[in-house]
């Protein structure tokens, strides 16, 4: 009757394959071919540039509040490359690589900073949710998606991202143990940026990883260096290769860094040193994938003039956009206008046909007009 | 027409839906094997096997996430909570995910699944288990919310729960389940959701109430009958979207209303009654709209205390009489 080690096959692994230089572990490099290679960096370039000039834009006021992606850009695309058009992409609330990659127009990224209801439908073949912002609840949304997928009979794959903060909601707990049980063909991808606002990660769990938390659940777990497009690929495609052959679920840590603001409201100096930041610009995975492509001759001259002018256009196009329409509030609330909402609609139309003024009569009257006060036309 | 309980009409509903449309599935704790605590889900997982009756793991928020994400891809879930007090545990996910996905995708994603379980008061079930959840719920934009209060009721609104393409919060009653009446058998037969019912018909007083408080304000109005008081009682069947015209019409013929509910009455379904009775109709009352209500405190634990809490057969006589003028004198 000894004590015994019970798991003693449970282990979590690191991979990397391009270091910060751009020097590649050649045996762990992934067959991608050139064409490939360069469309990934394209996606890389635009969504750093796009980010960048999303920025501007807040601050000048043209579009609101988002969260920008610096820095997570090989985080994103290395895993969101991996998927068919087929597959679901549930993306929190920082994807916008991912976003652009799925075939999202940067017009309607703007278009939905700037709180237009266009901006987060997504075509009506497409495959992806819109944004969520409770924390860790789109989840559970992609372990539903992963269940009537199976149900359906169908061998589409699910991919959902979240930040490292998000590990300590119980939505992250509960949807990779309904994943384990459902042995469903789920991706879980963790982008650990280091931080969740201002709370660092070593007061957000007392894990030595992220990755060793699918161990619990009955999952495998493996951690990549976020900034390694490669690494992030690699893994990636091991994992919905897994998931689309009924092998189950799979949790990615990404170890990355958000090199910019938590939200355009947020000031990291009040919390984090320009040491930690400058030492993670060191590892900036676009100039590390760039060197890699460099040495494979594989980089296009003006691909920085091109995609900037397609920033340019598309920052164009939204901005000849005219203004929400207020009656479209009252849409989309229930597939079919319920009378409450149809009476308030109406009276908002009216009030609008009449330039604006109060309205002259008493809100609402979806049943029949009220006889006025002291006109009692009916009593016993 | 058949007669059977409240519970068989639900579990008939299922067996309907589930046999009519394969995208509908059911899930929850103890829904399978166990056939569900409240004995529901009866039969279901041998005629319909594990996929299409699904138990999971005790995780509120994560298999009404999971009902959510299914839903979207186009399934009918179909989530049993144990008990609505326990759908606190997924009110994130019904308030900020089920009823926001369809606005929030600009109508890409509507999401049909159905939410239901008992609630309300029961019999000594106590303060964490006897609450009326759909206070929390009926605000929401995006949500339906349905209280059923006869068998017949419960198996033609499940149906129509089922086949509404919006996300539906469906509260049973665990004092209601074996609760016999008449149920039509055909498979067709469905109660659209939104329409309220005249249950009795009356000439001096409507008085709105559902689940267990119409079956005390039947009784109420039998007594009162004896006393020459005329009672038009009617039930909102639906809660969200109410029906508003079918009370206002009563309210036109009667003059007078009381609105009885067994939850703590602040902000309550009877609030709401009276703001827009008052809205609507202020001009045909002969006297304030009047609440009989649970007394704002938790559910006493205690036999006589749980009585004395949710709304009694005499304060209801006595809101009525009071209403009608009719005080003894
Ligand atoms: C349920 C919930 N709680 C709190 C917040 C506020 N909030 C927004 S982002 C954030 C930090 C998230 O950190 P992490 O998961 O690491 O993602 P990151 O922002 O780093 O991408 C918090 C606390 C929220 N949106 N939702
Ligand atoms: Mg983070």
């Amino acid at each position: 009757m000894p004590r015994t080690i019970l798991e003693p096959r449970s282990h979590v692994e690191y991979l990397s394959i391009l270091d910060s230089d751009g020097n590649l572990d050649a045996a762990l490099e992934p067959r991608l071919s050139p064409a490939e290679l360069k469309s990934l960096y394209r996606a890389m370039l635009l969504g750093r540039r796009f980010d960048e000039r999303m920025v501007r834009l807040q601050r000048q006021g043209r579009i609101g509040t988002f969260a920008p992606i610096k820095g997570q850009e090989a985080s994103q695309l290395g895993s969101v490359f991996t998927l068919r058009a087929t597959d679901w992409m549930v993306p929190s609330f920082r994807e916008t690589a991912a976003m652009i990659w799925r075939g999202w127009p940067l017009e309607k990224i703007l278009l939905f900073f700037a709180g237009y209801v266009e901006g987060g439908q997504p075509a009506p073949d497409q495959h992806d949710l819109p944004i969520t912002i409770p924390v860790g609840t789109q989840l559970p949304h992609a372990v539903g998606l992963a269940y009537a997928a199976q149900y359906k009979g169908d061998d589409a794959v699910v991919m959902v991202y979240f930040g490292d903060g998000a590990t300590s909601e119980g939505d992250f707990h509960e949807a990779l143990n309904f994943a384990g049980v459902w042995h469903v063909p789920v991706v879980f991808v963790c982008q650990n940026n280091q931080w969740a606002i201002s709370v660092p990660l070593k007061k957000q769990t007392h894990s030595k990883t992220i990755a060793q938390k699918a161990l619990a659940y009955g999952l495998p777990g493996i951690q990549v260096d976020g900034n390694d497009v490669l690494a992030v690929y690699a893994a990636a495609r091991e994992a919905v290769e897994r998931a689309r052959a009924g092998e189950g679920p799979t949790l990615i840590e990404s170890v990355t860094y958000r090199l910019g603001v938590h939200t355009t409201a947020d000031d990291p100096t009040k919390y984090r040193t320009q040491e930690e930041v400058t030492a993670w610009e060191q590892k900036d995975p676009l100039t590390r994938f760039r060197a890699y492509l460099e040495k494979k001759d594989l980089l296009e001259d003006g691909l920085e003039r091109r995609v900037d002018d397609e920033i340019a256009e598309a920052v164009r196009r939204f901005e000849a956009t005219a203004p929400p329409d207020p009656l479209t509030v009252f849409d989309h609330v229930y597939a079919e206008m319920p009378p409450h909402l149809r009476a308030q609609r109406d009276e908002l139309a009216r009030w609008l046909r009449e330039g604006g003024a109060p309205a002259p009569e008493p809100p609402a009257a979806p049943l029949g007009a009220t006889p006025m006060r002291g006109q009692r036309l009916t009593r016993r | 027409m058949a007669v059977m309980t409240y519970r068989e009409a639900l579990n008939l509903a299922l067996r309907e839906e589930m046999r009519r449309d394969p995208r509908v599935f059911v899930m929850g704790e103890e829904v399978g094997l166990y056939e569900g605590a409240y004995k529901v889900t009866q039969g279901l997982l041998k005629e319909f096997g594990p996929r299409r009756v699904v138990d999971t793991p005790i995780a509120e928020s994560g298999f009404t996430g999971i009902g959510i994400g299914a839903a979207m891809l186009g399934l009918r879930p179909v989530v049993e909570m144990m008990t609505f007090n326990f759908a606190l545990l997924a009110l994130d996910q019904i308030v900020n995910s089920a009823a926001k996905m369809y606005y929030m995708s600009g109508g890409q994603f509507n999401v049909p699944i159905v939410i239901r379980g008992p609630g309300g008061p029961a019999a000594q079930l106590a303060a964490q288990h006897s609450q009326s959840m759909e206070t929390y719920f009926y605000h929401v934009p995006g949500l339906k919310v349905v209280r059923p209060t006869t068998p017949m009721d419960a198996k033609g609104l499940l149906k129509s729960a089922i086949r509404d393409p919006n996300p539906v919060i469906f509260i049973e009653a665990e004092t209601l389940y074996p609760v016999k009446g008449e149920v039509p058998e055909d498979p067709d037969f469905v109660i659209p959701l939104g329409r309220a019912v005249v249950r009795r018909e009356g000439t001096d007083v409507t008085v709105i109430a559902y689940m267990g408080m119409m079956y005390r304000a039947i009784e109420v109005a039998d007594e009162l009958a004896k006393e020459g008081i005329s009672v038009e009682l009617v039930d909102p069947r639906t809660l969200r979207p109410m029906d508003v015209e079918t009370i206002i019409g009563s309210v036109r013929k009667t003059h007078r209303v009381v609105v009885v509910e067994a939850g703590a009455g602040f902000a309550g379904m009877g609030s709401e009654i009276s703001a827009f009775v008052t809205e609507h109709a202020f001009d045909d009352l002969d006297a304030p709209v009047e609440r009989v209500t649970g007394a704002n405190a938790p559910m006493p634990y205690a036999r006589n205390l749980e009585k004395l809490k949710t709304p009694t057969k005499d304060k209801i006589a006595a809101a009525i009489r009071r209403v009608c003028n009719a005080n003894g004198s």
